[in-house]
């Protein structure tokens, strides 16, 4: 499971080590964050009427990540199917516990999911995601910038202390939940390399593959 | 009537603690063909009539998400744990948008059915009750919690009155209890009632003889009401 906040490179690091594991002839499967059609309409359609309060908005995606875990991540695990999410119920934890809810709520909502075999972080300052989400970008989405929790009435601003303020929560679990943390600042190659040779010391199956040669991904 | 600070029956809203609200809720539960729309329309001109605000409710009914949990419904493509994490934001959409609000300015809230039916129908698909009370934890205490309780033989036939077939769901077809959907019916209305009996010494919900004339259980429920609204 790769953690992160916008910006922080971590899809760009999943995809990576989902072609490397495909390579190597294993089964694999890639689930991400607030991608179940049927939810996500619905989460659309209430951004856009500016109504969801975070009770609902933390139960919405709730229902998406139940509908993904129920129909892939749960079957595909027990058929030993390697499964790497973008995003877990940590985003949850952050972005939730930010917005207002209940710390131990949101996490008894969660109880049902497996832990994940290993989890990464990666890590960035809160200025160098935003330079990445905002290049090229004029404009943020209301729920995107936590407008929702009147930080600011600037949508830069807004961004800016609700990531940071979730940037905090990633790490007060970090130590906790036994994050692997990367930083996100540098290379992408060397991430990856660091990404891939955890993955080898941590699954069994990843043993047999050939050993990594750092020369191969640079 | 006078101001009261919401209770929750796990950890509440933080956004919304200490809220105070003038209104009343009420909550009418029982299964399906119990007579629970019958007796909220009577409940609500009655109490117009004696001059209260009054808004109904149910369940399914946010504007948000309901066409959503119907749509999968018809498509039988959800699982356990995703039908009831959407019922929950369904539900929540609702409380906070409309009951709440409602409350606040004083308004009598007649819900046709609340979490419990939520609860038990999870209860009977095996999902733990500590999780789905765990989940509920944001949920509004009503102030009054009425449970329609009729004879599954009795129930049939009334359902049978009323669309001559019997709702797949409402009679449990999809936990293949039975291939005959008459004693399906039954076994799961069944097993609902016993969710609710343990539901009921709980959270205080007040049982009310549902197999009797629409007039009676009327009478019943209408004083239960004017007496809890006069203290």
């Amino acid at each position: 499971m790769v953690e992160g906040i916008d910006g922080s490179g971590k899809s760009t690091q999943i995809r990576l080590l989902e072609k490397w594991l495909i390579s190597k002839g294993m089964r694999v499967f890639l689930t991400e964050w607030n991608s179940s059609e049927l939810v996500k309409e619905i989460t659309t359609k209430g951004k856009k009427k500016g109504r969801l309060t975070p009770t609902t908005f933390s139960l919405l995606h709730a229902t998406d990540f139940a509908d993904r875990y129920e129909r892939n991540i749960f079957p595909l695990v027990h058929a030993g199917y390697i499964v790497l999410a973008d995003r877990y119920v940590y985003t949850a934890y952050a972005r939730d516990i930010v917005r207002g809810c209940d710390p131990r709520w949101v996490r008894q909502v969660y109880e049902f999911a497996i832990k994940p075999n290993i989890t990464f972080y990666f890590g960035v300052p809160v200025d160098v995601a935003s330079e990445r989400i905002l290049a090229g970008r004029p404009k943020l989405k209301y729920y995107e910038a936590g407008m929702d929790l009147n930080l600011s009435n600037d949508a830069y601003e807004s961004y800016r202390i609700f990531q940071s303020r979730i940037i905090e929560q990633y790490e007060s679990m970090a130590q906790s939940e036994g994050f692997v943390t990367i930083d996100g600042t540098s290379g992408i190659e060397e991430q990856q390399y660091l990404v891939r040779k955890k993955i080898m010391e941590t699954i069994p199956e990843c043993k047999s593959v050939r050993p990594l040669v750092k020369a191969q991904v640079l | 009537m006078l101001e009261r600070t919401i209770e929750s029956y796990g950890q509440g809203i933080p956004y919304l603690e200490n809220t105070r609200v003038k209104g009343r809720l009420i909550v009418i539960e029982g299964p399906d063909a119990s007579g629970r729309s019958t007796q909220v329309a009577m409940l609500t001109s009655k109490l117009e009539a004696d001059g209260h605000a009054v808004l109904n409710t149910g369940l399914r009914r946010s504007e948000l998400i309901s066409e959503g949990i119907l749509e999968a419904k018809r498509n039988f493509v959800l699982g356990k744990r995703t039908l009831s994490l959407f019922y929950a934001a369904d539900f929540a959409d609702q409380l906070e948008n409309k009951i709440i609000p409602a409350l606040r300015s004083g308004y009598i809230v007649l819900a046709d059915r609340y979490i419990y039916t939520l609860m038990s129908r999870d209860a009977v698909r095996g999902i733990s009750t500590r999780w789905s009370h765990n989940l509920f934890g944001f949920a509004m205490k009503p102030h009054l919690v009425f449970y329609l309780e009729v004879d599954p033989n009795e129930l049939v036939h009334r359902v049978f009155q009323k669309n001559s077939s019997l709702d797949y769901y409402e009679s449990g077809a999809d936990l293949g209890l039975s291939d005959n959907m008459f004693e399906s019916f039954l076994i799961y209305q069944g097993l609902l009632a016993k969710q609710f009996r343990k539901l009921q010494k709980k959270y205080g919900l007040v049982p009310i003889n549902g197999n009797r004339s629409i007039i009676e259980i009327n009478k019943d429920l209408q004083k239960k009401i004017d007496d809890f609204l006069k203290n």
